[in-house]
């Protein structure tokens, strides 16, 4: 009776709608050939999502790719040979963690050499400003007859200073 | 109401912005006060037209007024009430409108409240915020008008996005816009002290609370977009480095350095130059938030607008805004006093270190973001800046911030002593050590990044408890006066504990769900189970039902824990029947902080259905860490000093008690 219910909602188009993203029938046999793929997964981008792993997407795109992704593994591919392969397929807009070759070198050093020209400039900033306050010259021979005068007149009381 | 009422009120809301802008100014500029003094009243003006008209557009949502185009684009009148008045921020002109009513809002407030500002300041600061006004109602008047009609009227709106009806949408962009806009505020007191060309500790005493206020709104508005997310897209993530996330949290960060700047500037008259490009920072990263939300320049799972004309013309705001301080900044600055000599190992020091820090990972997530543009527009190549990206680096340079959180509160001002600090920590650090090892423990082998971030998140709670202890002097005095002490401790010194506490309670919730979370995907018939983190689930049912504006097809499990039931949990797909679109209604039910979180799929080719489970433990801990917090702010903006602008009277003389060993262990009283 449930079934022929699911089934009618499925007739209604209750159920219809984009796919769930990693589907039970999609899943390798092979645990940890399961968790490789769903590993990899997780740093490929669906092309036709907003900012979704395919791990994460419902559209029939990142499907095909999870499905290509676990192909590739039972094939015997490695990690990094199934990375290769939907790169050269799909360019790097595919790879969530962007490589560390040409112009990228930039963007993955940006945010430390932020931290190292930040801390270097303070670091000067500081040594500038230790120095500024210039060292007080010594009481002349006037200043320090003048201090013995006041000193003794007051004979300690230093509240009246 | 009539809606030309609402867009008639815009066009003199601007008029009154640009004479708020003009007017003031000028008045501090040639000193007259007569000419300054008008600057509240326009100010308040400002906020009873920007207001009127927001009230406009709401009654239109309300009626269903589908002669309004944007209502008839967003609402539909089988739509709940609560959902009919969220929709009007639920939209592009309609978000814009409550940007502008909590920008016209703050400065009513400063208008109102400002009265033992100075003069020449509190013009500026009115003008400042004026032309803010200015640049967002021409926006809206010139690209976004929310009053638009259309003819002949429709005899039903197109509804509202469905993952927007939702109770979130009524909490997550009103508190998120507070935080946003909450740092133009600061701004305009940084431009006007930069036109002024003075500043001073007064100054900060000042901003401080308005910086306050605006980080806890965000904090918590961040949280609560997080658990929105969380709970609607059904994927059981709850942060995706999404680039509106980002947008976000790069006011965040520059904001969190922004308070703990102005901390020094108060109290040590320090960091003036710093705190004032900090300020500047906080609100031009809530504009370029503003700007890649809304010009839809990067599109993303909230990106609800795509119209290049409106980027440009945010764009330009942009430029005018940050170029224009930044401008001001470099030609002003340098005229600035510095004042307050520091060691590099004091209080100053350590809230200098967070602040680069801070700035840095801001850094991180504007380069991150923005990276993928910038290298499209210089050679076309498109390459994605995902999570991997953001976590490597972010994480990279937060974990210094985070291990040096307990200590900075325990040096001293001035010249701190960090091995004195690190000894009063002992017992945090054995408490975190202990942790860490129960957590391994626990979880037999693996990677030790979760012990260990457990074991610093402990660090950090018990740390900011021997804060507080420390200041009170427990252990090392009477009880009794101890117990005095810590009576007489200002709220700023229990809120910024409680806040760092909190941020422990976060890391504690992110390391513990990220590394221990359990899921399950599995194809399920009536009758059947399975398990996920020690928890039996057994389909008990699917039964369709119907909403008001919905058919919902829900999927009733029930769980067991050592074979006995402990309750149900409902999960849902949900279809919109105006735009037939489908959203999953996540079942969740949460055992003390852990959470048991189910999303429904489809049905299978070979029967049954298929379901998405997850245990989370100690989920619940990142937003309850956020709430914490911003707590946390908001105890310390109870503070007198910070209400009334001065310390509390001291009743009695501060009790004596060997001041010379630990001239930092009880600054509180004399503060």
């Amino acid at each position: 009776m449930h079934r022929a219910l699911l089934l009618a909602l499925l007739a209604l188009g209750l159920l219809a709608g984009p796919l769930h993203a990693v589907q039970p029938d999609e899943m390798l046999p092979d645990a940890a050939q399961e968790a490789r793929a769903r590993q990899l997964s997780k740093e490929l981008r669906c092309m036709v999502c907003q900012n979704q792993s395919i791990d994460d997407s419902d559209a029939p795109l990142a499907k095909d790719l999870r499905l290509l992704v676990r192909e590739r593994i039972k094939a015997g591919d490695s990690d990094g040979q199934v990375m290769d392969f939907l790169v050269s397929r799909y360019g790097e807009f595919v790879l969530l963690r962007p490589t560390l070759h040409g112009a990228n070198i930039v963007l993955w050093l940006a945010p430390f050499l932020v931290l190292v020209v930040g801390g270097a400039g303070l670091w000067l900033a500081y040594r500038r400003r230790g120095s500024r306050p210039a060292p007080t010259a010594p009481l002349s021979n006037e200043e320090e007859e003048k201090l013995r005068r006041v000193l003794s007149e007051n004979s300690g009381d230093v509240t009246k200073l | 109401m009539n809606p030309e009422i609402g867009h008639y009120a815009l066009v003199l809301a601007l008029a009154v912005a640009i004479l708020q802008t003009v007017i003031p100014i000028w008045g501090a500029r040639v000193g007259d006060a007569a000419l300054m003094r008008v600057g509240p009243a326009l100010a308040v003006a400002f906020f009873g037209f920007v207001s009127l008209a927001f009230a406009v557009l709401t009654v239109a949502y309300v009626q269903s007024d589908f002669s309004v185009l944007n209502v008839v684009e967003n609402s539909h009148s089988l739509k709940p009430m609560l959902f009919k008045i969220t929709g009007v921020w639920g939209n592009h002109e309609g978000s814009m409108l409550l940007w502008v009513l909590v920008l016209a809002l703050f400065g009513a407030m400063v208008a109102l409240f400002g009265s033992n500002l100075p003069a020449t300041l509190k013009a500026n600061v009115l003008g400042v915020q004026g032309s803010v006004g200015v640049a967002f109602l021409l926006f809206i008047l010139l690209t976004s008008n929310p009053f638009i009609r259309v003819m002949p009227a429709p005899a039903e709106g197109q509804d509202l996005n469905p993952v927007l009806q939702d109770i979130g949408l009524a909490i997550h962009p009103p508190l998120l816009y507070l935080g946003y806009v909450g740092f133009s505020i600061t701004f305009a007191f940084a431009v006007a002290a930069l036109i002024d060309g003075r500043i001073d500790a007064a100054w900060a005493r000042w901003v401080r609370p308005w910086a306050l206020a605006a980080w806890a709104f965000l904090t918590v508005g961040i949280a609560m977009g997080s658990y929105w997310a969380y709970y609607e897209l059904g994927w059981g993530g709850w942060w995706f480095w999404d680039p509106v996330e980002n947008a976000s949290l790069m006011p965040w960060f520059a904001g969190t350095a922004l308070i703990h700047s102005a901390v020094v500037m108060e109290k040590r008259d320090a960091l003036k130059v710093w705190t004032l490009l900090l300020a500047i920072l906080a609100f031009s990263l809530s504009l370029l938030g503003t700007f890649l939300v809304r010009s839809g320049v990067l599109t993303s799972v909230h990106a609800f607008a795509t119209d290049p004309t409106r980027g440009v013309f945010i764009l330009g705001i942009l430029v005018f805004f940050i170029g224009g301080s930044l401008a001001l900044y470099a030609l002003r600055a340098p005229m600035l006093r510095q004042g307050g000599i520091f060691a590099p190992i004091s209080r100053e020091g350590a809230l200098v270190l967070n602040n680069l820090l801070l700035t840095a990972a801001a850094a991180a997530v504007l380069i991150g973001t923005l990276y993928p543009l910038a290298l499209e527009s210089w050679n076309g190549a498109k390459i994605t800046v995902g999570p991997p990206y953001f976590n490597l680096t972010v994480g990279a340079l937060m974990l210094p911030v985070l291990f040096a959180m307990p200590f900075g509160p325990l040096l001293a001002w001035k010249r701190g002593d960090l091995a004195g600090a690190a000894q009063r920590l002992m017992s945090a650090l054995a408490v975190g050590i202990l942790i860490a090892l129960a957590a391994a423990y626990m979880q037999g082998g693996g990677p030790l990044l979760a012990p260990l971030g457990m074991g610093l998140a402990a660090f950090i709670v018990i740390g900011a408890v021997v804060d507080i202890a420390e200041r009170g002097g427990i252990g090392r005095v009477p009880a009794a006066t101890a117990f005095a002490r810590l009576r007489g401790l200002p709220r700023a010194s229990y809120g910024a504990a409680l806040a760092h506490a909190g941020v422990g309670v976060c890391l504690f919730g992110i390391i513990a769900e990220t590394s221990w979370n359990a899921e399950r995907i599995t194809g399920l018939k009536i009758g059947e189970s399975f398990e996920v983190g020690g928890y039996e689930l057994t389909l008990a049912r699917v039964e369709p039902r119907n909403g008001p504006n919905y058919r919902d097809l829900a999927g009733v499990f029930t769980i067991r824990r050592g074979g006995t039931e402990i309750g149900t949990i409902e999960s849902s797909k949900r279809l919109f029947t105006a735009r037939n679109m489908p959203t999953t209604e996540a079942g969740i039910r949460t055992f003390g902080f852990s959470q048991l979180y189910v999303s429904l799929g489809d049905e299978l080719p070979g029967g049954g259905i298929g379901v998405r489970a997850y245990w989370k433990p100690f989920v619940t801990l990142i937003w309850l860490g956020a709430v914490i917090m911003a707590l946390g702010g908001a105890l310390s903006l109870s503070d007198r000093r910070l209400r009334i602008g001065a310390p509390k009277p001291a009743k009695t003389k501060p009790i004596k008690d060997k001041p010379a060993s630990k001239p930092d262990a009880a600054p509180a009283p004399a503060e």
